[in-house]
């Protein structure tokens, strides 16, 4: 006890996220044959939301850039992380590992897209940045309903617009098209979801609480000052933005590996603002706001279902009395008089 | 004396608007400079060209004889050319304290007790207020600290720009006060001001920019009393 203490509130927090996902998925995995098959299987989701939300607060709360084409990222990871572990299936049986470097390829090609539509678009600010990343989700939409991957003996076959591939006897195409991925092999698990998620967690708190953290919140804060100061804006921007777009990635292939088919138009602009409203209803910057939001907005359409056809009403509902609640500042009073109530009691006992 | 920053001949545009035409001054090591003008002279343009966020179409920038017009804006700073912007640009959300730290970025490894202790002697009030998150400082706090981190980055020239505005009569002379003690303890200083009665009273030299030109230059005192000075800039 004495040891959290001395800790950083910020420090703290993050132990505090750590522990909370821990013991969410020990819960879980306690639970699991107790639990509905809808909620199961939503398990590998809500993980790979988390990651996607996490992920994105780095953009929009860390960097403060707004972004709209987070799910843009996820497309690049879900279609190349399934490629890569097509391709590695008879290399690699073993599945996790074939899952895990799936996911590393995923990000790998996220990251590269992520590097390359950074180049134009951090240029440029607020609002123009906003509406090029959208531009960015949809135009990788269209690029994979168009594209034809297949293999075969020979390797990989690639082709645009039509199936070009001429597969060889044996062969199969992975990617095709509007139709997107088939016959993906089921190797995503909750445990890898997991896996990813505290990965994830351990990325974006050491690179916010390091050196070059400080310089991104710097340019947050007030890009002239930090410039002022000797900080090269475009190089952190880049930073945050690319380890923003390999962790979207790796979630596309978490996310992507848990289904049979997946077709592109699943990772669109409602998507990516689904993502965003984790984000914002989270708290910009709060990293544990976000896997909340994630978690509890993924189940919250599915424990809807009653409802029936006004199912999206509610949800809309919901979110605005949040929204509201956590705004009202009678409330919010409230609960600072508990939380203060809560430490005061604290200090007490250690006094004593 | 030794020459600290030389600019020649500098030609800045913003788009199809010429700002800068042709201006040639140079800083001696240990001086105090002053540019002064009117609102749109330029003499915001003339610092943020110096310290490479604007670039020069033609002429050259060349601090301690390094010439500066192809270096990026935050290499320039690790050269010890530290840029105090207008208007107390501080990092809001951080203490009083971090802003500090955060001046040292350009110094590796941590920054050094010993510069801190230098700042919060120049500036006793941030050391009251080290703690306290920088977006609740007085404006004149606030101007004090953007200058302190500036410090921090150990400048060889410090550049302020305007640091005088937006503050009460009684801030601003504690403010220029602050500039003449640090110009004693050995930092050159190039001030850009609006308010050029103080700050020609404390400049060794002092150059007068009109619409992007510099019309005049002198000592800091002589221009003071010069009839046309004061009847455009000290009102008679």
């Amino acid at each position: 006890m004495a040891y959290f203490k001395k800790l950083g509130k910020t420090a703290r927090r993050n132990y505090l996220t750590y522990g909370l996902v821990i013991l969410a998925f020990v819960i879980l995995q306690v639970m699991m044959g107790s639990l509905s098959s809808s909620l199961k299987g939503m398990l590998v989701p809500i993980c790979a939301y988390v990651v996607m939300a996490v992920s994105l607060n780095l953009t929009v709360g860390i960097l403060g850039e707004l972004s709209l084409g987070h799910a843009g990222f996820m497309s690049v990871g879900a279609f190349m992380g399934v490629v890569a572990a097509a391709s590695l299936q008879e290399i690699i049986p073993f599945a996790p590992v074939r899952l895990a470097i799936s996911m590393v390829v995923g990000a790998a090609f996220a990251a590269v897209a992520g590097f390359l539509i950074g180049i134009p678009v951090l240029r440029l600010k607020g609002d123009y940045l906003a509406i090029v990343t959208l531009a960015f989700g949809e135009i990788i939409k269209t690029i994979f309903t168009n594209l034809y991957v297949g293999l075969d003996g020979s390797g990989l076959h690639m082709s645009l617009l039509e199936d070009k591939t001429d597969l060889a006897e044996g062969g199969k195409l992975i990617i095709a098209g509007p139709m997107g991925m088939g016959g993906i092999q089921k190797i995503s698990t909750f445990s890898a979801g997991f896996v990813l998620v505290m990965v994830t967690l351990l990325i974006v708190f050491n690179l916010v609480k390091s050196r070059d953290g400080r310089a991104i919140m710097a340019i947050r804060d007030n890009r002239i000052a930090a410039e002022s100061i000797g900080i090269n804006i475009t190089k952190y921007k880049m930073i945050a933005f690319v380890t923003s777009a390999a962790l979207a990635g790796a979630a596309g292939t978490l996310f992507a590996m848990n289904y049979s088919t997946i077709v592109a138009t699943k990772f669109d602009f409602n998507t990516s603002i689904l993502v965003l409203v984790f984000v914002v209803l989270g708290g910009l910057g709060n990293m544990l706001g976000s896997i909340i939001a994630a978690a509890v907005l993924t189940i919250l359409p599915e424990a809807l279902r009653q409802f029936a056809d006004y199912r999206m009403l509610v949800y809309a509902i919901v979110l605005i009395l949040v929204m509201l609640a956590t705004n009202n500042p009678t409330l919010r009073a409230y609960l600072d008089r508990f939380k203060n109530k809560f430490r005061r009691r604290n200090s007490k006992k250690e006094a004593v | 004396m030794e020459t600290i920053l030389k600019v020649d001949n500098i030609n800045v545009y913003y788009g199809s608007i010429h700002a800068i035409k042709g201006v040639s001054f140079q800083v001696e090591k240990g001086e105090i400079v002053t540019l002064i003008g009117a609102n749109g002279a330029g003499k915001s343009t003339t610092l943020n060209t110096i310290s490479g966020l604007l670039r020069s179409k033609t002429g050259s920038v060349s601090f301690m004889g390094e010439e500066l017009s192809r270096i990026a804006p935050h290499k320039i700073v690790a050269k010890g050319l530290a840029l105090v912007p207008e208007g107390r640009r501080v990092f809001l959300q951080m203490t009083t304290q971090e802003n500090l730290e955060m001046g040292a970025y350009t110094q590796s490894g941590k920054p050094a007790e010993s510069d801190l202790e230098m700042v919060y002697q120049q500036f006793p009030r941030l050391k009251e207020r080290r703690k306290q998150v920088a977006g609740t400082l007085s404006g004149g706090e606030q101007q004090m600290l953007a200058m302190g981190r500036a410090l921090m980055s150990h400048p060889q020239l410090l550049m302020l720009d305007e640091p005088s505005m937006g503050l009460a009569p009684i801030l601003v002379e504690q403010i220029f006060e602050i500039i003449q003690s640090l110009h004693k303890s050995g930092t050159t200083i190039l001030l850009v001001e609006q308010n050029a009665q103080a700050a020609l009273s404390i400049a060794d030299r002092g150059y007068v920019l009109e619409t992007g030109k510099i019309v005049t230059t002198g000592i800091g005192k002589e221009l003071l009393e010069s009839p046309a000075i004061k009847k455009a800039y000290l009102g008679g």
